[in-house]
């Protein structure tokens, strides 16, 4: 019996967020969102049934890759941009452990966007949390791939003059097999997600909203903040009309392939809009798309929660048939038996 | 299967043949002719094949290598091809080459010179001739010296130099194998011109077999196997294979045919090896014998993806090869795999050595076992693919940032490539540290006969895995270390040792973050002196042939082997005093290295590059050694080696 098919002991149950804290000093900034993301993340982990030794979180280099050394289980603070490789060779070879990795967005989108493609397109039953706060904190403050077009920062005193990844999109593209969006400060919507990246077997892309209050402060406020949350953010859930707005009299449509925003009443019901479905991956690369700036006008609101879920063939397990397949076909492998060869000759 | 040499079964009817000293009597027993030919014996040939990368030249050395491998004759081989798969044809750049050297005595190289040319067409010839032995053989395909072939390879107007005398000095042989090829094969009214012409390599091989008498039943064997399921293209194979032998037996002109006795290797069972192979044998052996699963994490370069396309074959040994997307992801997906516990390797070519260096750097600070092979090429940059280089030693030495030492070892003949990665698996695993391993073109696809191993007789290699805290212990300290200086191996799924550990400098001992600037020069320290201390648990260096002490000292590593045991023995045979030590071991060095070079006036360091081994010499024993250099892609000759040392002597 995997590690991973034991019942959850009672061990395991009676742990609590304070047994994946560890002695060492978080040394972010005071008020950085990556501290909610830690205490969810500590929540969460409790509850998800995987014996603490089994649990191995893979950073990067930057803030958020810090990470590890905050979470009382196995992890490596490894290179800048290839978490998602060294989780890669881990999860081939050890498939029952639950492998987490934590990054930012210039570590998985700019240096390691190779990497991160791949493994989403290979599909190892990974969690990648992606820590998004639209800017390189650790090097103090440059622009990274996810900094919105006009954004000065130290390296742009006159603007950024790069166009930003969607990263959803771009994990759609990449056929990610579950690809969704939160925010750090959401502690229960964070939860959530965590738990359903934890549950679904294939690689998951969670990009998360973060709020890196001294170089970017305040880039994702009018998702987050009472006052504008209710208009700007749409909720995704699974089998339920896209309704949003502060009195949830407001709904996505589709307009041929176009989404439209629409005031419920006046003719117009729950029933005429766009139902949630995860699994409809076509309907995900539009949802992904709604990415507008929100100042520009007319502008759609973002959706959070998950955009799309699949079963694909995990890569470790496909590995492993073949090994198995071979084994089958061929019998073990006998090493006497390699060495010789199918030609050999005797020296007397 | 053992073959034996005495009965043969050859198109369908037996074949006796009896061999003497100087002659070989055939008897055709269904054909109840008895026909009388001369044979000579020779000690030793060397054979080139040469012709357009299309004309299946690799393909027909290695069948001649296998053959001649079978019968326990010596050899060594040396292929030579272009960096482009389909250069332009008939052209100069287009030309591939196999040489291959056979004896009934030791041999150690792949010829300086050779006896026979095999030229395909015009520019096969042009671009090998210089190689050729004055009054060597040219077996010449007359159909590639046509007016276009001889102006692909650049003969002036109206020149031939199949008819204009310019090759008076040797034993011309005129074929036209194109001709007798497509003849052959008219009983295939099916099959198209270009693919009668594509088994026009089997034709010169049937011949070649016929001329140095040999038998055709491992070629056909491996035929089968090979089109075993397009029986026409099979057939058709075996019919011009049998047609190129009857060719040499049935015309009258070749009157002499040749035979290499078996070499006096020592006694045992043999198999014919390339390096490549033999390296990844002795990784799957490693994996076996440590009881560690195999992971390789890699991207394909010339001329190192042949371990990953044999590695892949063996999914039965539980190896997990993995096509990463990069180089990067090759060593840092290997880093994983070690990480959870498994032997991780990752292979790859200069360029690629390139990439993983920052990631070499990270297995040094996470002190985790990890296998990097390069398989050298001429560089820099892209450089020469398909030549062969020795010039990735300092980069092995000093390539990354920081104080960043790795053990560095190196394979000098295509089966010593077995026991190079059995050893680089064992250093890793049982001093917990990134291990390279150094082998380079030529030895990676050479072949040789290799007195192979039996599993029983592999030292096993022992790994201790930290499964629970010690009596006492209160918490895991990660890097807390034995007395080799290596830290315990605590796997991921080690319920009660959860630790973490990453790139940035480590705190003695705990290995949490530190940035103290006394505890970062200790661990500088520390971590040079584990990779010294390798030296206690490494064989000593010995002199491999001639003098022990004396005039000069030929100190070689990696594919130079060969032609310096090969200048050396003949120095000796000729009363010199010269010695031959072969490095394996590059870092840390053998501990009597130091007091080996004191025992000769001069040391010499023969190297395809511009002297790297050299500089690491003079900087480690002050001794005032003398650099030879090569840097043409190819190997160091035995005859300029003579040469160069006899200026010493
Ligand atoms: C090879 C390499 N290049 C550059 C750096 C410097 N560097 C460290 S973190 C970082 C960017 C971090 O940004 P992000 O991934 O968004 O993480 P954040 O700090 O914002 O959480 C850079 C450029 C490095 N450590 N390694
Ligand atoms: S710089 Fe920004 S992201 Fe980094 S710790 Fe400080 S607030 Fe957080
Ligand atoms: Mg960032």
């Amino acid at each position: 019996m995997s590690v991973a098919e034991a019942p959850i002991n009672e061990a395991i149950k009676a742990l609590t967020a304070k047994d994946f804290a560890t002695d060492q000093e978080v040394r972010w900034c005071p008020g950085c969102g990556d501290y909610s993301i830690l205490a969810q993340v500590q929540k969460v982990m409790p509850t998800i049934g995987v014996p603490r030794e089994n649990i191995v979180i893979i950073s990067g280099i930057g803030c958020s890759s810090r990470f590890p050394y905050y979470m009382n289980t196995y992890g490596m603070h490894s290179i800048h941009g290839r978490a998602t490789a060294i989780a890669s060779g881990l999860k081939a070879s050890r498939p029952e452990l639950s492998v987490w990795v934590v990054t930012g967005d210039g570590d998985s989108l700019s240096i390691g966007g190779n990497h991160t493609i791949h493994l989403l397109r290979r599909n190892f039953d990974i969690n990648i949390l992606l820590f998004n706060n639209q800017i390189y904190g650790l090097t103090k403050g440059q622009y990274s791939p996810t900094s919105e077009v006009k954004k000065v920062t130290k390296s742009s005193p006159l603007g950024s003059i790069d166009h930003p990844f969607n990263p959803s999109a771009l994990a759609m593209g990449a056929d990610g097999s579950f690809v969704g969006r939160t925010m750090d400060r959401d502690p229960k919507h964070l939860q959530m997600m965590l738990t359903r990246a934890h549950q679904h077997r294939g690689a998951s892309f969670l990009e998360i909203y973060q709020n890196c209050n001294i170089f970017n402060d305040g880039a994702f406020e009018i998702f987050t903040e009472k006052a504008t949350k209710p208009e700007e953010v749409l909720f995704l859930e699974q089998g339920k009309p896209l309704i949003f707005g502060a009195q949830q009299n407001k709904g996505i449509k589709l307009d041929g392939f176009r989404p439209v925003v629409v005031e419920l009443g006046n003719g117009v019901s729950a029933d005429d809009l766009w139902v949630h479905d995860e699994k409809d991956f076509y309907k995900a690369q539009i949802l992904t798309r709604m990415f507008d700036d929100p100042r520009a006008d007319n502008h759609l609101p973002r959706p959070f929660g998950v955009f799309f879920e699949s079963d694909r063939l995990c890569y470790e397990d496909a590995m492993k048939m073949q090994i198995e397949e071979a084994v089958a076909a061929k019998g073990k492998g006998n090493l006497d038996k390699l060495l010789r060869g199918n030609e050999i000759w005797e020296i007397l | 299967m053992i073959t034996r040499f005495n009965l043969q079964r050859f198109n369908g009817d037996f074949r006796l043949t009896k061999i003497t000293k100087t002659e070989l009597f055939t008897f055709n027993l269904a054909n109840k002719r008895i026909k009388m030919r001369k044979e000579a014996v020779l000690q030793d040939v060397v054979i080139k094949f040469a012709g357009d990368s299309g004309d299946g030249m690799q393909l027909t050395g290695q069948q001649f290598t296998n053959n001649t491998a079978l019968l326990g004759i010596d050899l060594a081989t040396f292929p030579d091809f272009p960096a482009e798969i389909r250069a332009p044809q008939g052209t100069l750049p287009g030309v591939s080459g196999f040489q291959i050297r056979f004896s009934s005595d030791r041999v150690f190289t792949p010829g300086d010179l050779c006896d026979v040319l095999v030229a395909m067409n015009a520019a096969a010839l042009k671009s090998n001739l210089k190689s050729l032995k004055p009054g060597g053989k040219i077996i010449a395909n007359t159909d590639g010296f046509d007016s276009k072939n001889l102006r692909l390879a650049n003969y002036p107007d109206g020149i031939n130099p199949l008819e204009d005398n310019s090759l008076g000095s040797y034993e011309l042989i005129k074929i036209d194998v194109t001709k007798l090829t497509r003849e052959s094969l008219k009983d295939f009214p099916e099959l198209g011109v270009k693919e009668r012409d594509r088994a026009k390599n089997m034709f010169v091989l049937g011949f070649i077999y016929w001329m140095y008498n040999r038998s055709l039943e491992n070629t056909i064997n491996f035929l089968k196997e090979k089109f075993g399921k397009k029986d026409m293209i099979l057939q058709s194979n075996i019919k011009v294979l049998q047609a190129g032998y009857n060719y040499g037996d049935t015309t009258e002109t070749f009157t002499t045919r040749y035979k290499v006795e078996k070499a006096k290797l020592p006694a045992g069972q043999y198999r014919s090896i390339m390096g490549n192979q033999a390296l990844a044998m002795g990784l799957i052996a490693a994996s076996e014998k440590s009881g560690l699963p195999l992971f390789l994490g890699t991207y394909p370069i010339t001329p190192a993806s042949d371990i990953l396309h044999d590695l892949s074959k063996y999914k039965n040994f539980g190896i997990r090869t993995f096509q990463a997307e990069d180089e990067i992801a090759g060593i840092t997906s290997a880093i994983g795999a070690a990480y959870g516990g498994s032997l991780g390797v990752t292979t790859t070519s200069g360029p690629g050595m390139a990439l993983k260096g920052e990631a070499m750097g990270l297995a040094v600070m996470l002190e985790i076992p990890l296998v990097i092979v390069n398989i050298q090429r001429g560089g820099p940059s892209t450089g020469l693919p398909t030549k062969t280089e020795q010039s990735d030693l300092l980069q092995a030495y000093y390539g990354r940032n920081g104080e960043c030492p790795m053990p560095v070892i190196a394979s000098s003949t295509p089966s010593d490539c077995f026991g190079v990665a059995y050893e680089a698996a064992r250093i890793a695993v049982q001093h917990m540290t990134p291990v390279i391993l150094l082998s380079d073109g030529y030895i990676a696809n050479g072949a040789e006969p290799w007195k192979f191993p039996k599993a029983d007789d592999l030292q096993p290699i022992e790994v201790k895995f930290k499964k629970e805290l010690a009596e006492g212990e209160e918490r895991y300290q990660p890097y807390a270390r034995d007395e080799k200086l290596a830290r315990p191996w605590a796997v991921p799924g080690t319920a009660g040792l959860e630790h973490r550990i990453g790139g940035l400098e480590k705190q003695n001992i705990t290995g949490n973050v530190s940035y103290d600037a006394e505890n970062h020069e200790l661990m500088v320290k520390l971590r040079q002196e584990k990779v010294d201390r390798i030296a206690d648990y490494i064989p000593e260096q010995k002199i491999d042939t001639g003098a022990e002490k004396g005039k000069v000292l030929v100190l070689g590593w990696g594919s130079t082997f060969g032609a310096i045991k090969s200048a050396v023995l003949e120095l000796t045979a000729q009363g010199y005093e010269v010695g031959h030590a072969h490095l394996r071991y590059l870092r840390p060095f053998p501990k009597n290295l130091g007091a080996i070079l004191k025992n000769f006036d001069q040391v010499i360091v023969p190297e395809i590059n511009n002297g790297q081994l050299v500089k690491i010499i003079r900087d480690e024993f002050l001794v005032d050694a003398k650099p030879y250099n090569k840097i043409q892609g190819v190997p160091i000759t035995k005859s300029e080696l003579i040469e160069f040392i006899k200026t010493f002597l």
